[in-house]
């Protein structure tokens, strides 16, 4: 069975499943910071 | 805690890289299935912590529904959507090993079933709370979760008392497993047990700096009124 493609794919689909929510994260972050400012310009 | 944080992530990189070690050398190489069957270390331990996370998000909830406590809401947030990232990796890994070993992607299995209703439940109640602008959508979506609770002891006992296609549980009903996979998988579920920890740290950094923003634009709504 040549089985070891699988693993590879089903070890990297975890990471890049994991690293699209981390890079969500900063992404919302980075845009909550944003609007903060822009408020307390105001 | 701003300290705390950067060392914590360096100790749990290093404790996901140690396990991926474990995970891909250490472990013995199991008699049938050979090497797919190490997509169990992921597999299951994110399994685990997701139904950890659901816990959590239950315990949040309810004491939301009695005390009305902002923080407790902010908590069922965060664990419902870490749960959420968690659950999806079950739901991507399980039918990448399924397919080599049972021969299909998919099967209308019990077990298969119960844990995308699972995920069906979190997801319609992450976009309940994202899209809803009533002052009752903590309470309702508090009210949702306790009913997606429910999903999980019947995903997690489903092999237990029902004939499925799922492999028996490792720990307890009647499977076994090898010691030295046993200790492979304890690693790995540490180590992602401390990721989600960490998850949810930023996570709930997020949720308070958005309640923030929503404070301040009200403000700022009714300074632009008067």
């Amino acid at each position: 069975m040549n089985s070891i493609r699988f693993l590879y794919a089903a070890y990297v689909a975890t990471w890049l499943i994991h690293a699209i929510y981390l890079g969500s994260l900063v992404r919302r972050y980075g845009l909550l910071r944003q609007r903060l400012k822009e408020i307390s310009k105001k | 805690m701003k300290r705390l944080f950067p060392i914590l992530a360096v100790l749990t990189a290093l404790l996901l890289v140690f396990a991926l070690y474990q995970a891909l050398v250490v472990a013995p190489t199991e008699r049938t299935m050979g090497d797919v069957q190490r997509i169990f270390y992921y597999h299951v331990p994110s399994a685990w912590t997701a139904f950890l996370l659901f816990l959590v998000n239950l315990v949040a909830s309810v004491v939301y529904l009695v005390k009305r406590n902002p923080i407790a809401d902010a908590l069922a947030v965060v664990s419902a959507e870490v749960g959420v990232v968690f659950c999806t990796v079950v739901l991507v890994t399980g039918p990448i090993w399924a397919r080599p070993v049972w021969g299909i992607w998919w099967t209308w299995d019990i077990r298969l079933t119960s844990t995308l209703v699972l995920w069906l439940i979190y997801v319609s109640y992450l976009m309940l709370r994202r899209f809803s602008d009533s002052a009752q959508t903590p309470v309702l979506a508090a009210a949702l979760a306790i009913f997606g609770a429910l999903d999980v002891p019947l995903v997690y006992f489903s092999i237990w008392y029902f004939r499925t296609q799922h492999p028996q549980p490792v720990i307890g009903g009647g499977g076994s497993i090898d010691p030295r996979m046993l200790r492979v998988l304890m690693i790995n579920w540490m180590a992602f047990l401390c990721f989600a920890f960490l998850m949810c740290w930023s996570r709930y950094r997020l949720e308070t700096l958005h309640r923030e923003v929503e404070e301040a634009e009200a403000l700022e709504t009714l300074l632009d009124v008067r």
